[in-house]
């Protein structure tokens, strides 16, 4: 056996991990491995809790989208209590999802992936970075920052706080929305709309065109895809909706996030704290061989744009539209998901619009009637990095008496861990490496978003 | 060139970094000309074993400030947390995880071989499933604030920290002056309006709104405590609102739960918050899940696994 490279950690990510290499005698890579550094404990430690706190301590799950926690939290907890939120108290709720996701596509695309493309893959790591970001190009850097701050003090100034919110509430939202704040919101995600078509024309001329056909097949993997989509009429949906299975023949299946356990598992490794959740209804098993994967599908955007049937918004139908037309559906390519992410920014700014001009949005009855209670919930939204999952039983007394979890990330775990053995089988040959190459195995995993 | 800076994360979620990057517009000239950051995972791509990955020694380069969020929970935390504090001059705990423990130390109150046990036998894992033990860090036996570890020079709790008061930090470092920090508590920095004891005897929980006119800012609105919730404001520190304006969680008009930590020196929310309720003439029984209270400040030994009762013939 040869010698074993340890990139660790893996860096402009969310997350903590580490990638190891192992490569034979030749050189050439014999193993890799994607680990997941760290474990919590949150399923367990919020038994015993009332469970209307839950939402504002599970939001410390990821301080990058608490939003989310905080969401399928509540919508876990009214299952278990029987309530169902006020019509204004789930479009508030709504608003504040779609919008999250804004600071959140921003901050990965443009903080944490665009300095591989700006500046290049094989850029020195002291400049391949935002800081390098801002000296190459500035007024760039400057808008970016603007409009990621804009997003979140948006959030701030409406619901209190942007990270580690509160305001979301068992049967609805803590307070309603006044005239005033729907205006300077509506003002402010007009702003955001402009920037988010500017960031999608951006990528396609400077990212996509100069970059696509040269890492066509960066961490290439075929598999299948899981979203949210609208009861209805099969639209993206982000906040509420049925879920949808699709294999990698673009053959799919609905269901209700209430069921997930019959249409999805866990498999664990002794290498990884992180779980990696498979297609359990597809009845072939776990294998994440490269040539003949078993049980795989991804999450997180690309996912999303594939599963969903359109998009309900002008602006990211159009550009849906042009994007199938360039990679089909499901679309495979692993660094799609940079465009895919650009989509949903679009769609994310016209959702909250869209939210804003809904005329009882100001209405003052944001909370249903709650009464602790035993029972089970299924709480599921859309997380920036996936299909997020709460189940939550209760006792007599309306406190937790077991959870289960299911976080964005871990749907892409096992396909992280094969486009990593894709990108460094392909790029790493008879001992032959460089920090250049390395970081494009990462680029593999970044575009996951992690 | 800036002052050299390492910014590291241990056991934590990342909210204290997004804190760090919501500083704004000031943030360009911060990271670009302030600091020189010499290795911060989420920002940038310096590596512990070397740009290759053929190093064996975990290693971070020297720097003047040191900032490290989260609290140590695994033997690879204390690795890193000791190389910061042997590679910066400056060690900074930001956020309360790293200074109280924070919310993954409620983990201290749970029997922990079960607890992960239990994790990886669930209605969704595949049967026969274990804890995963190669090339993942073993857990400590509890989750420890990074003073518990290794010598800190500075504390700035919250979770997460407000993003002016971090900036404050760093830049009085850098100027060589001491940082403008708040004191007080948040009850302190609140406006909402007190009329002297709680209308009810008992805690209510929060499932139903505060009374308050969505009109009229919150000195308009009856102290949360005195309207009968649960609110730490009285144990917590304050800084939430960057120490002017309104607490952060209260401007949602949702009570505090004491993210900052204990307000008073080597404070105990759990104690002092009882002290409160019956000043308030409110019965601390009526609280559900006590314990619960030091869910920001579990670290230091306050929250231990319950002693199994021994069952009764």
């Amino acid at each position: 056996m040869g010698r074993v490279l340890n990139i660790a950690p893996v860096s402009r990510i969310e997350g903590h991990a580490k990638i190891a290499i192992h490569l034979d005698d030749d050189g050439n890579v014999a193993e890799t491995f994607l680990h997941v550094q760290s474990l919590r404990g949150f399923e367990k430690f919020i038994e015993g809790r009332p469970a209307e706190e839950v939402p504002r301590i599970v939001n410390r799950i990821c301080g990058i989208c608490p939003w989310m926690h905080h969401l399928a939290s509540n919508k876990a907890v009214d299952g278990a209590f029987g309530v169902t939120p006020t019509p204004v108290g789930y479009k508030l709720r709504e608003m504040c999802q779609v919008m999250a996701h804004i600071s959140d596509k921003i901050l990965h695309f443009f903080f944490l992936a665009a300095p591989d493309f700006v500046l290049g893959p094989d850029a020195d790591y002291s400049v391949r970075n935002v800081m390098g970001l801002v000296k190459a190009a500035p007024e760039l850097a400057r808008q970016v920052v603007r409009m990621r701050q804009l997003g979140q003090k948006m959030l701030e100034g409406f619901a209190g706080r942007a990270i580690h919110p509160v305001a979301g509430v068992v049967g609805g939202f803590a307070k309603p929305m006044i005239e005033e704040e729907r205006k300077e919101l509506l003002c402010g995600a007009r702003e955001l709309l402009d920037f988010s078509r500017y960031a999608l024309d951006f990528a396609i001329t400077d990212v996509f065109a100069k970059y696509m056909d040269a890492f066509s097949d960066l961490g290439g993997i075929k598999t299948g895809f899981l979203g949210m989509v609208d009861r209805e009429d099969g639209s993206l949906r982000l906040y509420d909706g049925k879920l949808r299975l699709m294999k990698h023949d673009a053959s799919f299946v609905d269901f209700e996030g209430d069921d997930y356990t019959e249409y999805l598992a866990e498999h664990v490794v002794p290498w990884g704290y992180s779980k990696m959740v498979y297609a359990k209804s597809w009845d072939e098993g776990f294998d994440m061989t490269l040539t003949a994967p078993r049980g795989i599908y991804r999450a997180n955007t690309l996912a999303r744009i594939n599963v969903c049937d359109k998009i309900s918004t002008p602006g990211a139908q159009a550009a849906l539209e042009e994007f199938r037309s360039l990679f089909g559906r499901p679309a495979q390519q692993t660094l799609l998901y940079h465009y895919a992410r650009l989509i949903e920014l679009i769609y994310s700014c016209e959702r909250t619009i869209e939210i804003l001009e809904w005329p009882e949005i100001t209405g003052s009855d944001v909370r249903a009637k709650v009464v602790p209670k035993a029972g089970r919930g299924v709480g599921l939204v859309e997380a920036p990095r996936g299909t997020l999952i709460h189940d939550y039983t209760t006792d007599e007394n309306g406190c937790i008496t077991s959870a289960n979890m299911i976080v964005g990330t871990t749907h892409n775990i096992a396909p992280m861990n094969m486009s990593v053995k894709r990108a460094a089988s392909a790029l790493i040959k008879n001992g032959v490496y460089s920090e250049g190459i390395l970081n494009q195995v990462e680029m593999a995993v970044r575009a996951y978003d992690p | 060139m800036g002052v050299t800076a390492a910014m590291e994360w241990l056991g934590s979620c990342s909210g204290c970094e997004i804190a760090f990057l919501n500083i704004g517009e000031d943030l360009v000239p911060l990271i670009t000309e302030t600091l020189d950051l010499v290795h911060a995972p989420l920002l940038m791509d310096h590596k512990y074993f070397g740009q290759c990955g053929e190093g064996v020694t975990l290693e971070i380069p020297d720097a003047v400030i040191g900032i490290v969020t989260g609290g140590v929970n695994n033997r690879e935390h204390l690795t890193v947390l000791r190389q910061m504090r042997k590679k910066c001059r400056l060690l900074i705990a930001l956020g309360t995880c790293a200074t109280h423990g924070g919310i993954p130390a409620l983990m201290n109150g749970q029997d922990q071989q079960a607890s992960w046990q239990a994790i990886f036998k669930t209605v969704s894992t595949d049967p026969g499933a274990e804890i995963p033990e190669v090339e993942v860090p073993p857990p400590l036996d509890r989750v420890y604030a990074c003073d518990e570890k290794v010598k800190i020079d500075m504390q700035l709790p919250g979770c997460p920290p407000n993003p002016e008061l971090i900036a404050e930090l760093l830049v009085a470092i850098v100027e060589g002056r001491s940082p403008v920090l708040p004191g007080k508590s948040v009850c302190d920095t609140c406006p909402a309006r007190r009329e002297g004891r709680s209308v009810v005897g008992k805690v209510k929980r929060f499932i139903e709104n505060v009374e308050f006119d969505p009109g009229e800012p919150v000195s308009g609105m009856r102290c949360l405590l005195e309207q009968g919730f649960m609110c730490m404001g009285p144990v917590t520190a304050g800084g939430c609102n960057g120490g002017e304006g309104v607490p952060a969680c209260i401007s949602a008009r949702v009570p505090c739960r004491g993210c900052f930590g204990p307000v008073r020196k080597n404070g105990n929310q759990l104690l002092d918050m009882m002290n409160g309720l019956a000043s308030n003439g409110i019965d601390f029984k009526s609280v559900v899940d006590r314990r619960s209270i030091l869910r920001f400040s579990g670290a230091h030994g306050r929250l231990r696994p319950l002693k199994k009762r021994v069952a009764k013939e």
